[in-house]
């Protein structure tokens, strides 16, 4: 197994430059690209297992094991899930769930980099008193159980007219998460050198004038880690979807919470598949497609859990 | 981490006599966040502790009843049953996570080739939501279609791989996909805590003829005493959450066996109507998870000032 990595290995070196080229059949990279080979199929099956059902029809199932590739592929499911799957009374498919999502994804993502960008400048940049406290207690709201808070968040939206709405949804997912993207940007302002924010403060620059001209500009790489963080974590949310909305306005994941696990009917496995990568779509082409972003994201945002 | 630059020289060239309108667009701008800090995540917090002690039902109401709810909480089978659960799968998933995730990372930083692509394949899985991971495991695992046909019809008839239909051992197949999900995201901090430990270290170790493996085991792991306790940190608050994988992968069952805490919660406050058994429940979550948060607050930012 490990031969047809290495050898690309062997490929690529053709000139006596560099250090001395080491033995590449060793005991040692044998054992390492080994067992880095079997856990990434191990990492990888789960994929493969939920491509492959999607693409079978449901006699081809009941009689063949999940790893086997199809033997006449058909998309069926894929349209199933897309357009007629039910939930409840709705059978309508997970498009609806598809646009509830984006609906509630792309203001969440605007509305929480927005304001915590600004936080974080204002943290970073223009410290006033008491900010720490306010500071300290927003990353401990990283930590603690969102299950704490969730009923008091109910009654302020009932209270403001948002409860069950979207963009009660929206406020939710900005206000949870302001603790991580507020740290983002906080630790990313105060790495830009003082000397400039001196300096446009000499020449008259203002609150805003400086946020605008100066730290949004240096500061795009960081705006793009947000969004990525933002995106992949609003999307996959299903906690705060499946309490602050209603059964017409659920987001995707909890659309396909109700699909894949109602007990009615005949289950179709196939189509429960087909819907499962559906939804994992828009995160994992966020992923592949953001590559070390991501990675830095994450590294950043692994307060979320 | 939270240790900013002080700006002290900003905030003295613009004296105003009164003390609120200094820097007053700083404060407009903070005002999101000071709103969220104190009436979101402070006093819901603290409402939810207050009416955890009241009998409060489909409404909140102030009618104080003492410990009731916690007494009640704790002589509750289905909350026994969760807590004991989330401490299996708690206990569990930090020793794995943690060695597969370090030992990942130690692979990976043996200057391989591919090194990106390997790291691409073992993270995707963070990438999903926790419901597209608990159902597709919920598919890999089905005893009639899953991984016990395919092993039955290879021959191994008497072969019982069930979990997820089996009370004993479901919690277990609810950690097959939690791992799944999750060590990727621990092996990317543990290679970034690799990357930053000294290559001198290394040369030092092999030019005294130190083994490879008492090498990571006795200089590099002490070294990454902080990755691993802020790893740490951040493992644990998220098991103690663990709520979407469990209802996508199992809801709960069979029976109750797979029940969480958070789910309990859920369940008391939005479908039984027995909101302070909820607010109970979160607060005992709440706790579990200060338990664990305020010594490591107090290493990480206690200790520094000393430094």
């Amino acid at each position: 197994m490990s031969e047809t990595v290495l050898a690309p290995v062997s490929a690529g070196i053709d000139g006596p430059s560099g250090p001395k080229p080491k033995r590449r059949f060793s005991r040692r990279n044998i054992f390492v690209y080994g067992t880095l080979i079997i856990v990434a199929l191990y990492y990888l099956l789960p994929l493969y297992v939920m491509i492959v059902t999607s693409l079978k029809g449901m006699p081809e199932i009941r009689l063949g094991n999940i790893f086997s590739p199809p033997m006449e592929i058909t998309f069926e499911p894929w349209v199933k899930a897309w357009a007629k799957a039910c939930t409840g009374l709705n059978c309508d498919g997970l498009s609806r769930g598809f646009w509830n999502s984006v609906v509630i994804t792309v203001p969440s993502v605007i509305l929480s980099i927005a304001i915590a960008s600004v936080n974080g400048y204002a943290l970073a940049n223009w410290r006033f008193k008491g900010a720490d406290v306010f500071f300290t207690i927003l990353i401990f709201g990283a930590f603690i159980p969102y299950q704490v808070m969730i009923y008091p968040i109910v009654i302020i939206l009932r209270e403001i007219g948002l409860y069950g709405k979207l963009p009660g949804l929206v406020l939710v997912h900005t206000i949870f998460g302001m603790p991580i993207l507020t740290l983002l940007f906080r630790n990313y302002f105060t790495s830009i050198p003082e000397e400039l924010f001196k300096a446009a403060r000499v020449d008259g620059a203002g609150f805003w004038g400086i946020y605008f001209k100066i730290m949004l500009p240096m500061s795009l790489p960081i705006f793009v880690v947000a969004m990525i963080l933002q995106i992949t974590g609003i999307w996959n949310d299903f906690l705060f979807g499946v309490i602050y909305t209603k059964p017409d306005t659920y987001p995707m994941t909890v659309q396909l919470n109700n699909i894949v696990n109602s007990v009615q009917g005949v289950k179709e496995y196939n189509v429960n598949m087909a819907a499962t990568i559906l939804t994992g779509l828009v995160p994992l082409i966020v992923y592949f497609v953001s590559g070390k972003l991501f990675v830095r994201g994450i590294a950043a945002g692994a307060v979320k859990g | 981490m939270l240790t900013g630059k002080a700006q002290d020289g900003v905030m003295t060239t613009q004296e105003r006599p009164n003390q609120l309108f200094r820097n007053i667009s700083a404060k407009i701008a903070a005002l999101p966040m000071i709103a969220t800090a104190l009436v979101v995540f402070l006093g819901g917090t603290l409402w939810t502790i207050f009416y955890s002690f009241t009998n409060s039902k489909l409404l909140p109401r102030l009618k104080f009843v003492g410990l009731d709810q916690y007494e009640r909480l704790w002589t509750t089978n289905r909350w026994l049953i969760s807590i004991e659960n989330l401490l299996i799968y708690g206990v569990l998933s930090l020793i794995f996570s943690l060695v597969i995730g370090f030992v990942l990372a130690a692979l990976l930083d043996q200057k391989i080739r591919f090194e990106n692509t390997f790291r691409t394949i073992l993270l995707y899985p963070f990438a999903l939501s926790f419901v597209v991971t608990g159902l597709v495991w919920q598919w890999v695992l089905n005893p009639d279609f899953g991984i016990q046909k395919v092993l039955r019809d290879m021959g191994w008839t008497s072969l019982e791989f069930d979990p997820l239909y089996n009370p004993e051992i479901v919690i277990y197949g609810i950690l097959i996909a939690g791992l799944w999900q999750g060590t990727g995201l621990i092996m990317c901090l543990m290679l970034a805590g690799l990357r930053g430990i000294d290559e001198d270290i290394w040369k030092a170790a092999r030019v005294d003829g130190i083994p490879m493996w008492k090498t990571y085991l006795f200089i590099i792991i002490p070294m990454m005493r902080g990755v691993f306790i802020t790893t740490l940190v951040i493992i644990a608050s998220g098991i103690v959450r663990i709520y979407d994988l469990v209802v996508a992968q199992t809801s709960g069952g069979p029976g109750i066996a797979s029940e969480v805490p958070a789910k309990y919660v859920y369940d008391a406050m939005f479908t039984k109507q027995n909101l302070a058994q909820g607010f109970a429940g979160s607060t005992m979550m709440l706790l579990s998870v200060l338990i664990i948060l305020i010594p490591w607050a107090y290493l990480e930012f206690g200790g520094r000032k000393r430094v």
